[in-house]
């Protein structure tokens, strides 16, 4: 609790007699890249859009930075600091790259848009965060290669100054150098001390990328806890019955240290 | 679990983790080539590839412009005429206005059918407030404010209740052209065998009157003088910005072709167009009219935020409302202008025809209008378009019909070709279109 950057206390979110998720206890600290897995239909999906505002939660409190928080729209979230990237609804593939990262926050100069300082400030995000595979800001997005596509909207959701950015299933549909260019991303992220959430059904990718796993099974939290304490064998039985008979000590012991990116 | 089998990414593929060739092309086809040519030949160079990889922009169009004239110029000498070029002018000039006002819809991926109706009404409004004797400019604000009020009338229905736009603006097609019919008898005397006549001589001049030839030439050399330094003063900024700037000569190249297409318009509109002893000479107020609406359009679509969001909108709209754009109030605006530039093209037609009655066929008009964006590279399916397209496709449209008529073909032949040269205008669209994917 110490910290961390959202906490979710209790979360609840039924829909009618379904309950798609109850009591779940997650702390997501900044700067280290949270890990959520689960199978099809354990709430993962239902939970980031309980965080990022799509849904309101049934029960439970969200805290945010210390305080508590209601978000009724996803503008409240993003007003907060919490930008959620999803993959194919971020973008418009007839904007270019500068005109997608500054959309809905346009920079005007005698009531006309300031294109000049706008793609400054885009040009400036992305060499920060060094997305350097782009050739030319000013290409319809709809020309990029899917990891560049991911690129552009977590780039957009820095430079809105998100201190937590969720993102659903970053490397879902992408080939191999596309999925090392966004995982590379997400670590930058981690370092630059944003939050980062990511759902993923990709465990090789997770593995590589988070420094805390947290396992969702029938809508409820059944794992928690840094990634070097779980592997692939274990991880895949709390996804799929909600608990490991394995010991995670020896796990722990039987893993490489330098295995996982610690920050 | 497993990892999942990566998809074709579009464009190009590549293998490795460094950007390919392949990649580094596709980067270069897709961005504009002013930006990243250091000089004409490079310029001309990227050019053509662009073209050839299918993002031709306006070239066929242009090209297929070309050829209808040169058929119809092999077929009659009158045809390049000043007075038939003239003629031409003031024929097409509704069909673009209208097309423009089709464009702002039509990038949101709807369509306002019930448009050509919408400017009847409006000039009927116009007309008879004419004639009822109030100044001009009043007749005009009312007619754009009820032509606006209605189009967004249509807007807030098509929002609010998610109804299809084809549907709503058919429905408001039926219902205009019956309130034409109500309100032309409703004005009674004035329109009388179901005619209004346009007794303004202000309102008269926009299609008949023209400028005389030499404030012709003033408007033409301080348009493209101001045109001129905008272009320079953007560039120089971008370049003092540390920004890529297209070279000083391309820009001098743009200015050329802005200058030399005002030259042949005003010495087109200058040529005397009557006899000898009667000269008429001049650029018809019309054109001037069509450009204003023209140049303020396109700052609006290219130069704001409202203009910014209809494309986010038309390109995807969910992420434009997750970028917070308030996506129901900019396509209610969109279908406001949309109707208020019915309005002024209903005023352009009743100057043209000197008058407007229940005939006006505001079907075919809306359907020409929406041919001619479609024509001029608009697409069907939103987020792709520019007011140019509605200049470029209504000439085309214009000079169909004026061709066939001085040709001496009757309406069933200007129907017949207007057709096929829209199916022609589509298949080029989808081929090259479709070859920009597959390469």
């Amino acid at each position: 609790m110490d910290g961390s950057l959202l906490s979710l206390h209790d979360i609840g979110k039924n829909f009618g007699p379904v309950q798609a998720l109850s009591g779940v206890n997650l702390d997501i600290p900044a700067g280290q890249v949270t890990a959520l897995v689960g199978d099809n239909g354990a709430g993962k999906s239902t939970l980031i859009k309980t965080i990022s505002g799509i849904w309101e939660p049934s029960e439970g409190q969200l805290i945010w930075q210390g305080k508590r928080v209601h978000f009724r729209s996803p503008r409240d979230a993003t007003d907060a600091g919490i930008a959620t990237v999803y993959q194919d609804l971020a973008l418009c593939d007839n904007l270019d790259i500068v005109e997608n990262m500054l959309l809905g926050h346009e920079v005007r100069r005698h009531l006309l848009l300031d294109e000049v300082s706008m793609e400054q400030t885009a040009k400036q995000t992305l060499s920060d965060l060094r997305v350097t595979t782009v050739r030319n800001i000013r290409q319809p997005v709809g020309s990029l290669s899917g990891g560049q596509r991911q690129a552009v909207a977590v780039a957009k959701a820095v430079m809105l100054d998100a201190r937590l950015v969720i993102m659903d299933e970053p490397t879902a549909a992408l080939g191999v150098s596309q999925t090392a260019l966004v995982l590379d991303l997400i670590g930058r992220l981690a370092k630059r001390g944003i939050g980062v959430l990511v759902v993923s059904h990709n465990l090789t990718d997770v593995f590589q990328v988070a420094d805390r796993l947290a396992v969702l099974y029938l809508g409820r939290l059944v794992s928690a806890g840094p990634a070097a304490d779980y592997d692939t064998a274990s991880a895949v039985d709390l996804m799929t019955t909600g608990a490991t008979q394995r010991n995670r000590g020896a796990d722990r012991a039987a893993r490489t240290p330098d295995s996982g990116p610690e920050g | 679990m497993a990892s999942r089998n990566p998809e074709p990414e579009r464009g190009t593929v590549t293998t490795d983790g460094m950007p390919s060739d392949s990649q580094e092309e596709a980067a270069v086809l897709a961005a504009p080539p002013e930006l990243i040519a250091g000089s004409i030949g490079q310029y001309v160079r990227l050019w053509l590839k662009r073209v050839r990889s299918g993002e031709s922009g306006a070239l066929p169009v242009i090209v297929g412009l070309i050829v209808i004239v040169l058929i119809f110029q092999l077929k009659s000498s009158l045809f390049l005429s000043a007075g038939n070029l003239v003629n031409l002018m003031t024929q097409a000039a509704f069909i673009i206005t209208l097309g423009m006002a089709e464009v702002f819809v039509l990038l949101l991926g709807e369509i306002d059918l019930a448009a050509g109706f919408t400017a009847a009404c409006g000039a009927v409004i116009a007309l008879y407030l004419v004639a009822k004797n109030y100044p001009w400019w009043v007749a005009v604000l009312a007619c754009l404010a009820a032509t606006g009020a209605y189009g967004a009338v249509q807007g807030f229905v098509i929002t609010r209740l998610r109804l299809p736009s084809f549907v709503v603006t058919l429905a408001g097609f039926l219902g205009l052209s019956g309130l034409l019919l109500f309100l032309i008898d409703a004005t009674g005397k004035i329109g009388v065998g179901g005619v209004i006549r346009l007794n303004n001589d202000i309102l008269n001049d926009i299609e008949s009157g023209a400028l005389n030839p030499t404030a012709s030439w003033i408007v033409m050399i301080v348009l493209v003088v101001v045109a001129g330094l905008l272009l320079f003063l953007r560039d120089r900024r971008r370049r003092i910005s540390g920004l890529v700037a297209p070279p000083v000569s391309i820009t001098l190249l743009k200015i050329a072709v802005i200058a030399v297409a005002g030259v042949i318009v005003v010495l087109v509109g200058n040529t005397n167009r009557g006899t000898a002893l009667f000269a008429v000479r001049g650029l018809p107020w019309v054109v001037l009219v069509v450009l204003g609406i023209l140049v303020i359009y396109t700052v609006l679509l290219g130069r704001t935020r409202f203009g910014r969001y209809i494309y986010a909108i038309g390109g995807n709209a969910e992420a434009a409302r997750r970028a917070g754009v308030n996506t129901n109030r900019i396509r209610v605006v969109a279908f406001a202008l949309c109707g208020m530039t019915a309005g002024i093209t209903g005023i352009i037609l009743a100057s043209y025809l000197g008058s407007i009655s229940s005939g006006v066929n505001g079907g075919q008009n809306v359907l020409n209008a929406v041919a001619a964006a479609v024509i001029g590279g608009t697409s069907l399916f939103g987020g792709r378009g520019k007011m140019m397209d509605a200049l470029l496709g209504g000439l085309v449209v214009g000079v169909i019909a004026n061709g066939l008529q001085l040709l001496g073909l009757a309406a069933d032949a200007q129907l017949m070709w207007t057709a096929l040269v829209l199916v022609a205008a589509v298949t080029v669209d989808s081929l090259t279109r479709r070859g920009r994917s597959s390469s």
